[in-house]
């Protein structure tokens, strides 16, 4: 008996405690590795496609085909020394960059991979990975402020601009696609575009996501922030070592993020593009990593392809193209349901 | 309660992890990596010049009427978040509330628009 009473606690706290945090720690764990393998491989495949539509060859001798290039990459960035400027502002300059990494990680804890394969399958999803991808730019105001060099002060404040005056047209959109679905919860959304995707009937918008896309993460062509021949590296010019790799590694995780989002909101989530028969026996997390691709490829094939805007460019086709534009979506997408009563069911 | 913290939990536990992670990958390098600073290494770059003044200076007022245009058109956004999931509810007059709304906010759109708030020249 005394052996039952001293056991009963510990069998409560094995299954109500240790399991399912051990749990939870695993799907994290299932989360951060993919995604920084896939962060260290897209900075490889850039280069590479970079390299393919230059006619060059790319990074090829570190390992078969240059495959260890990133490994190598990031080794070197891990043995440099961490150079703190003495103007700067110690704790917020380190502070920056952990910020930004976090927050880029942070954001995948709501991303679902396949019906039900997410880590937290919250109502307020989409809601969630708005506010997420907002709070990105304070990792680099933060940069900006605490580095106290001109060219860190100057880029960061262009880049919360950039970022700011596009996140709006990106919340337009956003509306568009609940208004066509009635719910603000991710597995919802991809679930509501079983007998269409979303970017056949929201094309424009779709188009426009892409764009302001690109100019949330600052990616060519409007990767200003960092125009190389004005900014020198921008908001992160003083940076060195893990706090710049974090930075870039940050960077890199929200473009993936970005596609991730546009990869649910339009082209279907884990859905395939038909569901017969040599279609449905893919498994849904392949579909859904086969239009992340998809994405990415379009953010690589644009950098090597456009040259860079202007500011005053980039802050009139922000401002006076896609707000208004998507502004009359939005309008005209609720008429057209409101009308038709074709408003999904919540 | 519970619903509500089997919901958060892991999005909490995650923020632990990732903290963890890049705190270990900061004080890593910093230990495994020889850091020998000197006066010339830690001023700050100005492509070679000498570093002269404060970099915390006055700056172009239009990023602040961009940070404010930004704040009243993200808060439509915000107030359209609600009124676009709960549109089937709310029918006809909830549709129609929000486009007055929206005209309103156009009508001051328009306004800034022409009194050259937008240009950057």
């Amino acid at each position: 008996m005394i052996c039952w009473n001293g056991l009963e606690p510990m069998v409560d706290f094995w299954q109500d405690y240790a399991l399912p945090g051990a749990i939870i720690v695993a799907k994290i764990v299932a989360i951060i590795i993919p995604l920084l393998i896939a962060v260290a491989y897209l900075t490889y495949a850039e280069r590479k496609v970079l390299a393919v539509m230059q006619l060059r060859r790319g990074p090829n001798v570190v390992g078969p085909f240059g495959l260890l290039q990133p490994l190598a990459d990031g080794l070197k960035l891990f043995m440099k020394e961490t150079i703190v400027p003495a103007g700067a502002s110690r704790a917020l300059f380190i502070m920056a960059p952990m910020l930004t990494f976090i927050l880029a990680m942070l954001a995948w804890a709501v991303i679902p991979v396949d019906a039900g394969w997410v880590l937290s399958d919250i109502n307020v999803g989409v809601l969630y990975l708005f506010a997420i991808s907002s709070l990105g730019v304070y990792g680099i105001i933060i940069a900006g402020w605490a580095s106290n060099s001109k060219y860190a002060f100057l880029g960061a404040l262009r880049s919360a601009a950039q970022m700011v005056s596009y996140e709006v047209s990106i919340g337009l959109v956003i509306i568009t696609v609940l208004l066509c679905v009635g719910s603000l919860n991710l597995s919802r959304i991809v679930e509501a575009q079983k007998t269409v995707w979303f970017v056949i009937p929201l094309l424009p918008m779709f188009v426009i996501y892409f764009i302001s896309a690109l100019a949330e993460t600052n990616r060519s062509p409007f990767d200003l922030p960092e125009g190389e021949s004005e900014l020198v590296g921008g908001y992160f010019t003083e940076y060195s070592s893990m706090t710049f790799a974090l930075f870039f590694l940050g960077e890199y995780a929200n473009m993936i993020l970005m596609s991730a989002m546009g990869a649910i909101l339009f082209l279907g989530g884990w859905l395939p593009p038909f569901d017969i028969a040599p279609f449905n026996w893919v498994p849904g997390p392949i579909w859904f990593a086969l239009k992340i691709c998809f994405v990415l490829f379009g953010f690589l094939w644009v950098r090597a392809t456009f040259p860079r805007f202007r500011y005053d460019q980039l802050m009139r086709l922000g401002w006076k193209v896609f707000l208004p534009f998507s502004l009359f979506y939005v309008v005209l997408v609720a008429g057209v349901l409101v009308a038709f009563d074709w408003l999904p069911t919540p | 309660m519970n619903a509500l913290l089997a919901e958060y939990l892991p999005i909490m536990v995650f923020l632990g992890i990732a903290i963890g992670i890049t705190l270990v990958m900061l004080v890593a390098s910093r230990l495994v990596a020889a850091q020998n600073p000197d006066p010339e290494k830690v001023s700050a770059y100005e492509c070679g010049f000498e570093a002269f003044d404060d970099a915390r200076s006055k700056f172009d007022v239009r990023f602040y009427l961009v940070a404010i245009l930004f704040i009243i058109f993200d808060l439509e956004v915000a107030f359209l978040f609600p009124w676009a999931i709960s549109l089937k509810d709310i029918g006809l007059y909830g549709f129609w509330s929000m486009m007055s709304f929206l005209g309103i906010l156009t009508v001051g759109f328009i306004y800034e628009w022409k009194k050259g708030a937008l240009e950057w020249e």
